[in-house]
């Protein structure tokens, strides 16, 4: 107990919201890394994830997980349907007309969902058996953030070993560490690309999906926590996974309790603490050399 | 040729302006688009459903809305919006304001324009100080806070409270006026959370999680009705802060009746004082409920900010017949000041001193009926002003 606040219940709470960061900005890293290329639409991509969770589970009647699996399929089909026709033209061009186009893009997707779905928030459905408290022996505690925190480590565990021990994996290292030697050696790198674009918009909407219980889904969610998206690949450094996971949950972590002790301070201190984190080290907190 | 043309022009004119002598323009600024736009959407029907049903009484005046899209709530738009209302369309009353900010930020431009100016929502107590052409026919965010504090220790019999709030001005009027009332009864107010902003609904577990430390009686909430209100039953339910025996009290923004059924049985047991819900039993508000339903459908349903209109546009048209369809603003305010009225909430009337409503304060509880949520009234005070005004409390006190 600190200050009167429990605190196995602060890091619950803090480690369940990194979670959720996580999951949407693993993607984020990945593609920002491997194509260097600046994608602002990925909260965008959450965003879509969530809805197409939240809406068939209203109208079609189907339950949480496969909502979860229809979502993040769909959207990763629609991000690559996205990436061959408008991403893969901008590769090459200078950072500002790609921040211009996905800027743009994230403004196309508010308006679309505006007008398709309404301004109002989407409130999520949660199953019953993840409602309510569930008693972990020494306290008892939210099932939905116990759930999550469960559902983040699992995932991270996969990608772990999908992204160090597979041959996909590899391809997907190699071409972060170096384009150049990665083609020449025979990786299909635009098919490469469009796989790795799919798979984290994919990642962002089972995101978009897990965190609308308590980060709530309207049209801005796109551009309401992508600074949050940012800060977590900024931190976390490009391209590796286990970076941005220690960098979620310490961004979620340090967000909550910060909320806790300072509520009047917003968001201002995550801001100002990233901003010297970056100072100390500008390219990532978890990345081992200077790339 | 060109003379001509100038002379029928000005005929033309003429022949229109007499034509439309009966048509009364009310300029409306309401967000219509934007995190704000089912806000916009119940006012709007409010007024346009009290023309609809009222018809009678509208005759043989013409209202005509013109209606500004007024999406963000810092002020600068509202601004903007007020002032072509008053300068382009030429507007002969001013109506709308969802949003506290843009109200204040308006006033200046509706004290120069010297135009009646109806509040339909904007809820910060000192806003109808801002200019002598401002009356409002929904609330202050001290009618409810006020009451509350007052009803958590006499009838709650709570001893201690946490306050979380939406840290705008609505949100600390709200604090103030629970807090100057529960403390006058005895009661301690042992937290103040202030939760994020208005603009978008934050993360409210790290907020909640404080309240829930602090093992307070009765946690009071305010934040904007709509999406921010079904985050706080969701999350207070999530917490298990009920099983924790912490009563969940507030103004009815919390359990604003577009958002209750959704909430299903996170709702029960949530304790609001407010001056409106679509529960409430009088005959007035039976004919409003069913006309609304009627008209927009049997799944949907009014609430207090559709009410904020509805009696905003009855006020309207009162000054309207007052004044024989010759509006002049001085003499609507003088018309509209103890104007009383049987609204769907119960009699209302208008301060004279103050131009703020007087109205009736129900202290409700949410309990399943009918496989409904349904909003129990058990308890009432009538004839409720604005707190702040009357105990004169700055920034409500007048300037000396």
């Amino acid at each position: 107990v600190i200050f009167g606040i429990d605190f196995a219940s602060m890091l619950l709470g803090g480690l369940a919201a990194g979670m959720v960061l996580f999951i949407v900005s693993v993607g984020l890293s990945i593609t920002m890394g491997l194509m260097g290329f600046v994608n602002l639409a990925h909260g965008g991509f959450a965003m879509l994830g969530g809805y197409i969770i939240v809406l068939t589970m209203k109208h079609w009647g189907i339950g949480f997980v496969p909502a979860l699996i229809v979502g993040c399929f769909l959207t990763a089909a629609v991000s690559a349907v996205l990436e061959r026709l408008l991403y893969a033209r901008l590769y090459r061009a200078a950072e500002l007309d790609q921040v211009l186009f996905t800027i743009g893009l994230v403004f196309i997707m508010i308006s679309s969902v505006t007008l398709l779905v309404g301004p109002e928030n989407q409130p999520l459905q949660v199953p019953a058996a993840l409602r309510g408290q569930t008693n972990l022996g020494f306290m008892e505690y939210r099932t939905y953030s116990l759930f999550l925190i469960v559902t983040g480590v699992v995932i991270v565990l996969a990608l772990w070993f999908g992204f160090e021990k597979t041959r996909l994996g590899a391809q997907i290292r190699a071409t972060v560490d170096n384009r150049r030697m990665a083609e020449s050696i025979g990786i299909n790198v635009d098919r490469l690309f469009a796989l790795t674009f799919a798979f984290g918009s994919g990642m962002a909407a089972l995101g978009g999906g897990l965190g609308a219980e308590f980060l709530g889904l309207d049209p801005q969610y796109a551009l309401k926590y992508l600074v949050y998206f940012l800060i977590v690949v900024a931190v976390g450094g490009l391209g590796r996974i286990t970076g941005v996971f220690y960098a979620a949950i310490l961004i979620g972590i340090l967000d909550f309790v910060l909320k806790i002790y300072l509520p009047q301070g917003g968001t201002l201190f995550i801001f100002a603490i990233t901003i010297l984190l970056l100072l100390w080290r500008p390219q990532g907190l978890f990345v081992k050399r200077p790339t | 040729m060109l003379k001509r043309l100038i002379a029928t022009t000005a005929v033309l004119a003429a022949a229109t302006s007499w034509a439309h002598a009966q048509e009364i323009k009310v300029g409306v600024a309401l967000p219509y688009t934007g995190i704000g736009a089912e806000f916009g959407q119940l006012i709007d029907r409010g007024m346009e459903l009290y023309l609809k049903i009222n018809a009678d009484k509208v005759k043989p005046y013409k209202i005509t809305l013109i209606k500004r899209d007024v999406k963000n709530p810092g002020g600068a738009d509202a601004k903007i919006a007020v002032q072509e209302l008053l300068t382009q369309d030429k507007v002969d009353v001013l109506a709308g304001w969802v949003y506290s900010p843009n109200a204040i930020a308006s006033a200046p431009i509706v004290s120069a324009g010297k135009k009646l100016a109806v509040i339909m929502n904007a809820g910060t107590a000192h806003i109808t100080n801002m200019s002598p052409y401002f009356v409002r026919t929904s609330f202050s965010m001290w009618h409810a806070g006020h009451a509350m504090g007052e009803a958590a220790v006499k009838q709650l019999k709570a001893k201690t409270a946490v306050v979380g709030y939406t840290d705008f001005p609505p949100g600390k009027d709200s604090l103030a006026a629970f807090k100057t009332a529960f403390e006058a009864n005895g009661g301690k107010v042992i937290d103040e959370i202030p939760m994020g902003g208005a603009g978008a609904v934050p993360d409210l577990t790290p907020f909640f999680t404080r309240a829930k430390e602090k093992k307070p009686d009765v946690f009071f909430v305010f934040v904007p009705a709509g999406d921010h209100a079904a985050a706080v039953v969701r999350t207070y339910a999530a917490l298990g802060m009920r099983e924790a025996g912490i009563k969940l009290i507030g103004p009815g923004d919390i359990t604003q009746d577009t958002k209750l059924q959704a909430m299903g049985k996170d709702a029960v047991g949530m304790i609001t004082m407010h001056h409106y819900h679509a529960d409430l039993d009088n005959p007035e508000n039976k004919r409003f409920v069913a006309a609304w339903k009627k008209e927009y459908g049997a799944d949907t349903t009014p609430d207090f900010m559709a009410v904020g209109g509805y009696d905003g546009m009855a006020a309207i048209v009162h000054a309207v017949q007052a004044l024989k369809g010759k509006m002049d603003s001085d003499k609507a305010l003088e018309a509209l000041k103890g104007w009383k009225y049987n609204s769907p909430r119960g009699p209302i009337s208008l301060d004279p001193a103050t131009r703020d409503i007087i109205m009736t304060e129900y202290l409700s509880e949410a309990t399943m009926k009918d496989g409904r949520v349904f909003q129990k009234v058990i308890g009432k005070i009538e004839n409720v002003k604005d707190a702040c005004k009357e105990l004169k409390i700055p920034p409500c006190a007048p300037k000396s």
